[in-house]
């Protein structure tokens, strides 16, 4: 009897218990606001920039240590996959349990700005790491919506350029590489046959298509959003930009049909081993190695455009793209966190960190090093700095990745199944993606 | 069985009937302690489902009356009610995100009803036949359980990888060796995709109803099998009039099970697909995991997934009354 009271009392208490914990759990991040409880340790959320999870971590771990020694904080390190973060930082900013600092998606800032999730960037933070000026200002425009303080911080830059496999140009007698899209088509059928092709493309992946058409439509004159950040991608030039990018499949083959079902950097080892001739990426130097190509094995040009140089208007090549480093809003160390975005975009840091990742430093000084002037960053860092323009800064940034995204994903599965592709078939797709868009 | 415990309780009554006030007084903290202790001893369990289950819900059934987008998520509680607008979105027919529904529920109607069917028809056949001892029956009951027991992502990812363009082993056979098709078919894209996501689930479901059916078969008294062999029943004649009969409260469930299971997959088509499912294979879950996190709509994706719930419960509830009176019909 004894022991039934005892495992009577023992279920209660434990029950209660539960309850009680599980009350408590929300209540604490509710008030939001950021405090200095915990100002000896930092959670930070990396994204992944290097070939696997595993590179980020030997990348940053001595960095982190380094930070730990000047400061006392340590910081508990965590690199999430692409296909996480965005999921990981809203169910952070639901739940007010997140990191302290974190990257995001450059594109992304827009979005998450408006969630509010992510601390403001005004003159007195950003004062706090040597002000706005040392900053490139390309970076800076995609950091968030115009004319609001920034959500977050510069920390890389990549920009798109034309990766080429040198020994296949010379095989079928092309002597330099593309420079419109034109030559690109003309190239291509040379390099299309005996089962390699002229260019790779990831068809599935919803970001890189955005990333693509969004060139397409500034070459053609045209935006996804209006100046107030309605949706507009039924217009002209976005439907012939759309279709002049499946097209590459669809009516000029020098895309093999099976790259519509690439999502995961295949086109990358396509190319690595030599079955596609170009590609078009982001800092795609350090993927290379890995993969097992040699650095003299490809050469590097500026992305095509449509006649001319590259400029800006409709000569604008590539996306600004790149890694924002964040604050969240609720972290429980503030100073130490604004302490560490000071240590991450340092001049000495910015220089070890973009080495690492291949990718350009947004800061200027650090720019300087002879590291950013090698034959693989020249081309990305000249793009940045003359002709590479952001997505745009609207709230509904995400939205519009999903639904236009999969309408391009779409549009080349029709063309690898042999379905037409016409102007009408293209309109119908993004009439129904904008549909999808939130109504205002 | 009803009518003996019946008996038994009036007995008990009458017996604790003759001996009025004796007892009464003393025993009541006993019985109190007695029906009391169960209940205590649940109450953990009771309260972590509460936790685990309940509180969710009601959350999610609280979110769907509200304009929870990007706006509000930092704090939910603050997002405006909108009364029954995500529910108005998501049932209209005639607008996108409604029109985008119903053909997602038709999707997953067809898919669920193919992927049980099959399951049940492969699981149940492989059961009967794997009855009769042979040389190597375990071995196949261990190889056809592999399926069940490996983790679904890992599973689903191979799969991902035979059903390549390029690569996959898939268009390998089918195309390369065996020539059924004229050029590699694309299974992860397009309109085939309805039947790589149908391969995979029975492929993974189909162990689940072999295993259940296998133990239902084990409470067949073989008797059956001896009289109605003598009386001249052939194979099929007993199946029929002896196993599928025996068998029946086992389907019961395990139906029930399977289409729970399968309608709700999430996994499947997440792993194979990615984010954006292709039409053809558009899952309900996946697309309100889409309307959800994609789009950052979390009023609208909550008011479906209610909507979900409440078409799951109705079939439910359906299902069992159906198949609980045509039991009792039966017994009678």
């Amino acid at each position: 009897m004894r022991s039934i009271r005892v495992a009577a009392i023992g279920a209660v208490t434990l029950s209660l218990a539960l309850a009680v914990s599980a009350c408590g759990g929300g209540s604490s991040t509710a008030g939001g606001g950021g405090s200095n409880d915990s100002p000896k340790t930092l959670t930070y959320w990396a994204s992944n920039q290097g070939a696997s999870i595993a590179v980020d971590k030997k990348v940053l771990k001595p960095e982190l240590d380094k930070f730990e020694k000047q400061t006392g904080i340590r910081v508990k390190l965590e690199v999430i996959p692409w296909s996480e973060l965005l999921n990981r930082i809203l169910t952070a900013t639901t739940s007010g349990q997140g990191p302290d600092v974190l990257n995001i998606g450059n594109t992304w800032s827009a979005s998450l700005q408006a969630s509010g999730a992510l601390l403001p960037w005004d003159d007195k933070n950003f004062g706090g790491i040597g002000g706005k000026d040392r900053f490139v200002d390309s970076a800076l425009g995609s950091t968030g919506v115009k004319g609001e303080d920034p959500a977050a911080v510069p920390l890389y830059s990549m920009a798109y350029a034309l990766y080429y496999n040198k020994k296949m140009f010379a095989d079928a007698g092309i002597s330099k590489p593309p420079a419109t899209w034109d030559d690109v088509v003309a190239d291509g059928k040379k390099l299309s046959k005996d089962g390699k092709w002229g260019l790779g493309a990831e068809g599935a992946n919803l970001s890189e298509n955005i990333h693509q058409v969004f060139v397409f439509a500034k070459q053609h004159g045209a935006d996804f959003f209006t100046a107030d950040g309605k949706p507009d991608f039924t217009s002209d030039g976005a439907v012939s930009a759309i279709k002049q990018y499946v097209d590459l499949m669809a009516k000029d083959k020098i895309i093999a049909p099976g790259n519509a079902e690439y999502a995961q950097n295949q086109s990358l080892s396509d190319f690595a081993k030599g079955k596609t001739a170009m590609v078009l990426w982001q800092t795609a130097s350090a993927t290379f190695a890995s993969l097992g190509m040699k650095d003299d094995e490809w050469g590097v040009a500026p992305a095509p455009v449509r006649s001319g140089t590259p400029g800006t208007g409709t000569a604008v090549n590539s996306m600004v793209a790149g890694i924002n480093l964040a604050v969240f809003k609720n972290t429980d160390n503030h100073d130490g966190a604004l302490k560490f975005v000071k240590f991450m975009t340092s001049d000495a840091e910015q220089k070890i960190l973009n080495k690492a990742y291949g990718s350009i430093p947004p800061v200027k000084s650090a720019q300087s090093d002879p590291a950013f002037n090698t034959q693989a960053t020249a081309a990305l860092r000249d793009t940045l700095a003359k002709s590479a323009e952001a997505l745009p800064q609207v709230a509904d940034e995400s939205q519009f990745e999903t639904s236009v995204g999969t309408a391009v994903k779409e549009l080349f599965a029709d063309a690898a199944g042999g379905r037409p592709v016409t102007t009408a078939s293209v309109k119908a797709k993004l009439e129904k993606a904008q549909q999808q868009m939130p109504a205002k | 069985m009803t009518t003996t415990t019946t008996t038994a309780e009036a007995e008990r009554r009458t017996v604790s009937g003759s001996t009025p006030g004796a007892a009464r007084g003393p025993r009541r903290p006993g019985r109190i302690r007695r029906i009391g202790l169960p209940y205590l001893l649940l109450l953990p369990a009771l309260v972590l489902e509460l936790l685990v289950h309940l509180v969710p819900m009601v959350m999610g059934i609280l979110m769907s009356f509200k304009a929870l987008t990007r706006f509000s998520i930092r704090d939910w509680s603050a997002a405006p009610w909108s009364g029954f607008d995500n529910y108005k979105i998501s049932v209209d027919i005639n607008a996108p995100a409604g029109e985008a529904l119903l053909h997602s529920f038709w999707v997953t109607c067809g898919f669920t009803v193919l992927s049980v069917g099959l399951c049940w028809l492969l699981g149940t056949a492989t059961a009967i036949f794997l009855q009769d001892t042979f040389r190597g029956r375990g071995v196949l009951r261990t190889l056809f359980l592999v399926p069940y027991a490996l983790p679904v992502y890992t599973a689903v990812i191979t799969w991902a990888f035979m059903f390549q363009h390029d690569n996959g082993l898939v268009n390998h056979v089918l195309h390369d060796q065996l020539g059924l098709t004229d050029k590699p078919s694309f299974w992860l894209i397009g309109d085939n995709s309805f039947i790589a996501l149908l391969t995979v689930s029975v492929w993974k479901g189909w162990p689940f109803a072999f295993l259940v059916i296998m133990a239902g078969l084990q409470n067949i008294p073989k008797e059956l099998y001896e009289a109605a062999a003598l009386d001249g029943a052939g194979m099929w004649q007993q199946i029929r009039r002896i196993t599928l009969p025996s068998l029946r409260p086992v389907n019961q469930v395990l139906v029930l099970v399977l289409f729970l299971w399968t309608f709700n997959d999430f996994n499947t088509p997440y792993v194979l697909f990615g984010k954006a499912a292709p039409e053809a294979a558009d899952l309900i879950s996946i697309h309100v995991y889409q309307t959800t996190f994609a789009t950052w709509n979390f009023g609208t994706g909550s008011a479906m997934s209610v909507l979900l719930l409440l078409f799951l419960l109705v079939v439910t509830g359906l299902y069992l009354l159906l198949t609980s009176r045509r039991r009792k019909t039966a017994d009678v």
